[in-house]
């Protein structure tokens, strides 16, 4: 099994040819919009590990007026380990891990009020749907801020559809234990 | 009449208070199926309003109620200072006609005309002459995405650009609300996406009020506005209209 890290993003933005760290950090943020921006001490770090095995190499020096910075490229290795990786099955979350589902279990644990939190819950993930719709609808979006709105949506709707279920489900059940 | 778009205005903060649709305690019952259990909404000029619910929540209903098309059982509309709930038969008729658009799941477009006649139809029926009902439409329907399918018929369509066809045609008459009723339930992801942009756009760009009923989370975050039915009441988003009635 090939894991995501970080190294797998930067041998897929090296593909497209040289590049030096700072190039690598701008075009990542840019095709990534709405990901965690990468801080340039991680971007570094890890070129410094591909070099060590294999996966990328130095390619010369580009000063471009400015300060001289190290070019890097990918070497044939490297671009065997990113075509393994873009192939290789995601496990479908293999575990349910996630801070909504936690929150209800141990609301109801605690004989809190889950149905509330759901409904105030619900109405944050509608604020950030509204957010990323329009940010995908406004004029000039480009295709990776479309993918990764798309890809958020998507993800917050499942949270919602399984939120509105769970509603349903607590609403069932206080029934039949209040009419037991 | 009203037909040509029209370019954004900012409307002040007191005309965006006043809602141009509201609508308070609305009970309607269906045989032996309660739809609404006192459902309060208010509708304000130019926003646009998802109406979110389970199947069987009374979101139907209730746009049935807010549109005119039904008279709630209890409870008041009242639109323009006029009460919808006690107007004559004939006087809604003429409202739905000439300041209310709407748009169903199924668009409901005549199937022996063509898009372009679908469009000028409402016009048509004003009184307006043939060429500029045609004129109007024929923009219409690029503002919606679908010029060059003038001619088509809808069964020639596809589901997207049948729904593209209908919303121009709710929107010719520059209505000031448009109701919309699971506008995209029967298209695919990319085709909902298309016609709820378009519709999106085009109202806002216009003023119009848009009262959007769905069950789908992804249509509803278009709106500015969520209000969520359950078993025929309003669950969220209701206290604006609590205040406005105290």
């Amino acid at each position: 099994m090939v894991a995501m890290s970080t190294r797998h993003i930067l041998l897929g933005l090296l593909a497209g040819g040289p590049s030096h760290g700072y190039d690598l950090k701008r075009r990542h943020d840019e095709r990534f919009p709405q990901a965690r921006p990468l801080a340039y001490g991680q971007v570094y770090t890890t070129l410094q590990r591909l070099v060590r095995d294999g996966l990328a190499e130095v390619d010369g020096t580009d000063s471009d007026g400015g300060p001289e910075r190290t070019l890097y490229r990918s070497t044939d290795d490297g671009a065997k380990e990113l075509v393994a990786w873009t192939g290789e099955i995601t496990p479908p979350a293999p575990f349910v891990t996630n801070e909504i589902f936690a929150k209800v279990v141990c609301a109801i644990l605690a004989s809190a009020d889950p149905a509330r939190y759901l409904s105030t819950q619900r109405a944050a993930h509608m604020a950030r749907m509204r957010e990323l719709t329009a940010v995908k609808t406004a004029p000039g979006a480009d295709l990776a801020t479309v993918l990764s709105a798309d890809y958020a949506l998507n993800h917050l709707d499942a949270d919602l559809r399984w939120m509105t279920t769970t509603a349903a489900r607590l609403t069932t059940l206080t029934a039949e234990v209040d009419g037991a | 009449m009203s037909s040509t778009p029209m370019s954004s205005t900012p409307m002040s903060s007191t005309q965006k208070t006043v809602p141009v649709l509201a609508a308070r305690g609305l009970t309607k019952t269906h045989g032996r199926t309660q739809a609404l259990r006192g459902a309060s909404v208010e509708l304000r000029p130019g926003e646009i309003l998802a109406v979110t619910g389970t199947s069987g929540s009374g979101k139907s209903t209730l746009l049935h109620c807010l549109a005119g098309i039904v008279r709630p059982d209890e409870g008041s509309v009242v639109y323009a200072e006029q009460r919808l709930d006690q107007l004559p038969e004939q006087r809604l008729s003429e409202l739905r006609r000439t300041e209310f658009g709407v748009v169903f799941q199924f668009g409901q477009l005549i199937p022996e005309l063509t898009a372009l006649d679908n469009v000028a139809l409402p016009l048509l029926l004003a009184g307006a002459s043939r060429k500029d009902s045609h004129e109007r439409a024929g923009e219409w329907l690029e503002r919606f995405g679908v010029r060059g399918q003038e001619e088509l018929r809808p069964g020639e369509m596809s589901g997207g650009q049948a729904q593209r066809v209908s919303l121009a045609r709710a929107l010719i008459t520059g209505p000031k609300v448009v109701f919309a009723d699971e506008p995209t339930g029967a298209l695919d992801s990319l085709a909902s996406e298309g016609v709820m942009a378009a519709l999106a756009h085009t109202a806002r760009e216009s003023g119009t009020a848009v009262l959007l009923v769905t069950h789908d989370a992804q249509v509803a975050a278009y709106a500015d506005r969520e209000v969520e039915l359950r078993d025929g009441v309003v669950v969220s988003g209701a206290d604006a209209v609590v205040e406005m009635f105290r």
